[in-house]
């Protein structure tokens, strides 16, 4: 039985309780257990159910490796599911729920599918859902959806804050281990800055529990000197409950920190780090791996690491009665310690030489079978014996009682951070693991290598090994960062660790050695997943040889622990059923990050009101106490329409449209882009970057120009003011003002450099209001101050002066088909301007009008829209705009483009009106037009912009249709949902084609 | 944690004059010379009186300067630049200061804003809380944050949290 004994426990405060919830009961542990040091302190430890066969699973490991004790932690909108809960702090009140279970973790229905496993073999999926094709819709891909997934997300959003930190540093360190610390310590007495994260709450390690000394003293005392050390130097940041997620591309590190545990106020519980290092030293110690016997998975069956740091670190004893599994001497600490605690212990160890280590055990009870292997566990919900015989799997098996089994399969350094950043492994036989190999680490900006493995992690496993060449890793990242030489003496000399002398390993891959199919069939690799030696034979055996391949085949290391603990054994057996060596298997690639991150924490403060930035016009708020009804436009909010009472957003858009066709409309044209472009030769400059001529242009005048890309097609349009002999202000679209910009400065900046030229973004220093239909002049003149009289201010003539008392330049432009204005003001009198015109409007009934009246008017003008009939692919000539692409010109940016063979294509899609025979019928944007039956049937274009038009009493369209302008007369198909829609081809531009109104 | 100070507090500053400046960077000199402030070293600010100029490109400077006299001063200096623009209304300013102001920052941006890489004097434009913005260096543990104005409430929400109390990562 597990339970909580009187020896160890250094990171508990036996004199605070803790109460806290599982699976609904009351339970009980201390101050600094975690959830499962609590769990098995009270004797529970069946913690979860696996994924696949839902066999019931306890805690394998102490730490973030762990892959079976998967619980879904707090309620509500605070449910978090698949946590470990080796590293869930228990915390007064907890509530915690064991997943993939029901009804309950004792009783599981879906146990069955454990009954079944000969049915479920490697490739499962891809073998049984494939025919016939129609059930996988209905019937396979819902009901395997249902059962996918652990752990239920939480239903309400999430109420907790998250933030991000940016931080630059000389060295980070990964890991706050011995080797960690002497690393940072290294680093930092060299002049270097450092970061140094810890994952867990505690500085330290592994080292004090496994009994090491340093300079003479035990470790944990050795550790306390460290990190005062490190807290003193002015040059060192340091974070418990920092885990560092991921290395990238030159020195970009992620570091996730716990920011509630690390007191945090306010509800702030994750601050993402996004750190810049010069160098990454990645001291992130090692695991221990699990051995492939028969029934390695019931509860009870533990990492023998994992036995010992619950022992020694949170005072719990996994069994009374405990067998150890060994390859390595390690396996004799283990024993040691559960003697200690007065557990009876058996060694079961696969070889038969003998270290100091097992002299010790010996010494202290610990009996040992040599030369042997466990080849199964007894017991379903908790283990009950094991059976052991001879290594190579022959003869017969004898049992041996025991209610926990603890299993040191060697250690494999925790190589992920290492590898995250494309730095490669080599095989080391003698210690039958991966270990980074520095020759080959990943590079930075500057060529050289910026990841630096230290100790336990760079294949180090004995502690004054480590600690020499964690050391030697600070020195080297400080010397690096620094550029000099002098770091080494500055940073001392390395620290002297002893630990006992190891007996060496003897790899076992599987146990016994060449393990019989049944055997294999319950011999797990990857835990949580469900994945037994067998799946990877089988793999191997239907020619998935890559290493990738059979990953995907079997879902080996897929899981959320992403195979930490499974990797190695798995590549062995893989090798071993290949007939191949290890490392001519390689590995599968290590992706960041280390430990899944909450979507929160990637979120940070951008989220609720900070979801994305919105920009705001001057007048904003006045809309949005108006009645707006909001829509995007790029980064802006726009008014689509402004809603009366009950109005629909149609109702809306009418009554605007036919106010302003009737009298007068106003709309905040402030977020169109503006451009000063400045200097002798800016007329130059734009006429190379225009289709039409701009250079011709008088001051006091405006042109409506088009941008075309170096191939010929369209993307941006507007309408160019001349302003003075060397001053131009350049409209652009809302969305396309960023873009434009660019392109400018790009063009000057690489190309054109030789021309005189300057180029502003103004389009935030003026608001600006569309002043639009027959009485807008009127409106204007009722402000006073400028003559905008007919021949004072013609059309397509622009003016400044004072309107209203503010200074404004006025531009008499349409994109309405009416008699219009657009007056700009400096921003700050935004909002003035906007209550002015109001005011002044009022006896016409002036009407606030939005972005969809613009649009329904301007296609009934026939105009078009950039973004709705332009697509990137579609040129000046397609929109039927040929008169505004100069012919005159030597060159312009899109001249050669729109030369090219498939640009001049007489079949090309074309811009043509549309008039649905059901005047009432509005077609969907997008619709598409088709003609043939049959095998010939083909579509020949598709709708750009389609509205009900209240000023014609009947639905338009326009489209690019191929050969769109001579089928004019013609009545095409749309086929749509319930039916066809038919429309006839017009040219487009249905009001005032001869442009009365507008010149008046 | 209302009774706990906040870690800098954020503040937008009344509207001060801007002129934008642009001219080939061997013209530069005369320019700032012209504008009566010495001409900043790359990423650097110059003051004089009650103006400042700001580097912000090789070929760009803004001149801050009272509002009144923002107008003249942009037709002033169109004789000498090759470009100079009023615009005061384009931007939207805030003051973030005290001990926590670096560590409030570095939340938004991705900038060394230790004291030995950024200090009084010191400019830079970068992206702060996903919007561009220029942090300019006004003090030991006081800084100058400039937006668009349209992003300016935004800006303001951003600072309102990120200066909340008990959160200041206590770094820099």
């Amino acid at each position: 039985m597990a339970r909580r004994v009187e020896a160890g426990g250094r990171l508990i405060d036996r004199a605070r309780p803790v109460t806290f919830r599982f699976d609904g009961r009351r339970m009980k542990g201390f101050a600094g257990d975690t959830l499962a040091s609590a769990l098995l302190a009270s004797g529970r430890v069946v913690m979860g159910r696996s994924f696949k066969y839902h066999r019931p699973r306890g805690p394998v490991a102490a730490g973030a490796e762990e892959p079976n004790a998967l619980v879904s932690v707090g309620t509500g909108a605070r449910r978090t599911p698949n946590l470990r809960a080796t590293v869930v702090p228990l915390a007064e009140g907890l509530v915690a729920e064991s997943q993939n279970r029901w009804p309950s973790l004792d009783l599981d229905v879906g146990e069955v599918n454990a009954l079944a496993y000969r049915w479920f073999p490697a490739g499962f999926y891809y073998k049984t859902f494939m025919r016939p094709r129609a059930l996988w819709k209905h019937l396979f891909e819902p009901a395997i959806r249902r059962a996918a997934g652990l752990g239920r997300a939480p239903e309400r959003p999430d109420p907790d804050d998250y933030e991000h930190y940016h931080h630059e540093t000389e060295v980070v360190v990964a890991g706050g281990g011995v080797s960690g610390l002497a690393a940072a310590l290294a680093a930092s007495r060299g002049g270097a800055r450092v970061l140094l994260v810890e994952r867990a709450g505690w500085w330290g390690g592994r080292a004090p529990t496994d009994g090491a000394e340093i300079d003479g003293r035990p470790a944990e005392a050795w550790v306390r000197g460290a990190v005062a050390e490190l807290r003193a130097s002015p040059r060192v940041t340091m974070r418990l409950n920092a885990e560092l997620a991921s290395v990238q591309d030159h020195g970009f590190c992620l570091v996730i920190e716990d920011a509630a545990a690390n007191g945090a106020e306010g509800g702030l519980r994750e601050r993402l780090w996004k750190v810049r290092a010069g160098r990454v030293v990645t001291a992130t110690g090692a695991i221990e791996r699990p051995i492939a016997f028969a029934g390695n998975d019931r509860p009870g069956v533990m990492l023998a690491s994992a036995v010992r740091d619950h022992l020694d670190l949170w005072g719990v004893a996994v069994g009374r009665r405990a067998v150890v599994a060994t390859v390595c001497d390690d396996g004799y600490r283990t024993a040691l310690a559960l003697k200690g605690a007065g557990s009876a212990v058996t060694v079961v160890d696969a070889r038969d030489a003998a270290g100091p280590l097992r002299a010790e055990a010996e010494g202290a009870g610990v009996s040992v079978v040599a030369g042997a292997a466990v080849w199964d566990v007894l017991g379903r919900m908790r283990v009950k014996g094991v059976r052991v015989g001879a290594v190579d799997g022959s003869g017969e098996a004898r049992e041996i009682r025991c209610d926990a089994v603890a299993m040191a399969g060697g250690w494999s350094p925790v190589v992920h951070l290492f590898s995250q950043a494309g730095g490669r492994l080599v095989w080391d036989d003698e210690g039958a693991m991966f270990r980074p190999d520095a020759a080959r680490a990943a590079r930075g900006a500057d060529g050289e290598a910026f990841v630096i493995a230290a100790g336990t992690a760079n294949g180090e496993l004995r502690v004054g090994a480590a600690l020499a060449d964690a050391h030697g890793a600070g020195v080297l990242a400080a010397q690096e960062v620094l550029r000099k030489p002098c770091a080494a003496s500055a940073a001392g000399s390395a620290p002297v660790g002893v630990d006992a002398e190891e007996a060496a390993l003897r790899p076992l891959w599987t146990s016994p050695e060449g393990m019989g199919p049944e055997a294999a069939s319950h011999a797990f690799v990857d835990f949580q997943n469900d994945v037994k030696v067998a799946d990877v034979r089988l793999a191997a055996q239907e020619g998935y040889e890559s290493v990738e391949h059979a990953k995907r085949y079997t879902t080996l290391g897929m899981a959320t622990d992403q195979g930490k603990l499974s990797n190695v054994v798995g590549l062995a057996i893989l090798a071993e059923a290949r007939g191949a060596e290890i490392p001519q298997v390689g590995t599968t690639t290590f992706r960041p990050p280390y430990t899944p991150l909450t979507l929160g924490a990637i979120a940070g403060a951008n989220r609720r009101e900070l979801f994305k930035p919105v920009r705001r016009t001057p007048m904003d708020a006045w809309h949005d106490a108006n009645g707006a009804d909001w829509e995007p436009v790029g980064d802006w909010r726009r008014p689509f329409c402004y809603r009366r009472g009950e109005e629909t957003r149609a109702q809306a858009v009418e009554r605007e449209i036919l106010a302003t066709r009737g009298s007068v409309g106003m709309l905040d044209a402030s977020t169109l882009g503006k451009m000063l472009v400045t200097g002798p030769d800016a007329g130059l400059f734009l006429d190379r970057v225009y289709t039409n001529m701009m250079s011709t242009l008088k001051p006091g005048r405006c042109r409506y120009g088009l941008m075309c890309d170096e191939g010929g097609f369209l993307f941006d349009d507007g309408v160019v003011a001349r302003l003075s002999e060397e001053a131009f202000l350049l409209h652009t679209t809302s969305g396309g003002a960023g873009r434009v910009h660019g392109w400018l400065e790009e063009w000057l900046q690489t190309e054109w450099w030789d021309l005189r030229v300057w180029v502003a973004d103004v389009t935030e220093q003026w608001a600006q209001v569309a002043v639009v239909g027959p009485k807008a002049r009127e409106v204007l003149e009722r402000l006073g101050g400028m003559d905008l009289g007919r021949e004072a201010l013609p059309f397509m003539g622009m003016a400044e002066g004072t309107l209203g008392g503010m200074p404004a330049r006025v531009y008499r432009i349409s994109f309405s088909g009416e008699l219009s204005y657009e007056v700009a003001a400096p921003a700050s009198r935004g909002q003035a301007l906007w209550h002015a015109l109001r005011e002044a409007g009022a006896e016409f009934g002036i009407t606030p009008y939005g972005t969809e009246a613009l649009h329904v008017m301007r296609a009934e003008k026939g105009f078009v829209m950039i973004g709705d009939e332009t697509d990137g692919t579609v040129t000046p000539l397609d929109l039927g705009l040929g008169w505004a692409v100069s012919k005159k010109k030597d060159d312009f940016l899109g001249k050669r483009g729109m030369m090219r063979s498939d640009l001049v294509r007489e079949d090309r899609l074309r811009l043509v009106g549309l008039e649905t025979v059901d005047p009432a019928a509005v077609l969907p944007d997008g619709a598409h037009a088709v003609e043939g039956r049959g095998r010939a049937r083909r579509t020949i274009g598709h709708v750009t912009s389609t509205y009900r038009s209240p000023t014609l009493g009947r639905s338009i369209a326009m489209a690019l249709i191929e050969r769109g302008p001579e089928r004019m007369g013609e009545t095409l198909r749309f086929p749509v949902k319930g039916g066809v829609v038919k429309a006839r081809v017009v040219a487009p531009g249905w009001y005032d084609p001869e442009g009365a109104r507008q010149d008046v | 944690m209302s009774d706990r100070a906040r870690p800098a507090t954020a503040e937008r500053l009344s509207p001060r004059g801007m002129v934008a400046l642009r001219a080939a960077p061997e013209a530069m000199a005369g320019v700032a010379e012209a504008a009566g402030v010495p001409d900043p070293g790359v990423r650097r600010w110059e003051g004089a009186g009650d103006r400042a100029l700001v580097w912000m490109s090789p070929d760009e400077r803004l001149l801050i300067c009272p509002r009144w006299d923002a107008a003249a001063l942009a037709g002033a200096l169109a004789e000498v630049a090759g470009l100079a623009a009023d615009v005061s209304d384009m931007r939207a300013a805030f003051r973030v200061s005290g001990p926590g102001a670096r560590d409030v920052l570095a939340k938004g941006a991705a900038v060394d804003l230790s004291r030995a890489a950024f200090g009084e004097g010191d400019v830079r434009r970068t992206h702060v809380a996903e919007v561009a913005a220029m942090i300019r260096g006004t003090g030991e543990a006081a800084f100058e944050l400039l937006c668009f104005r349209s992003v300016e409430d935004h800006l303001a929400r951003w600072l309102e949290l990120a200066t909340l109390p008990g959160r200041a990562p206590a770094v820099l």
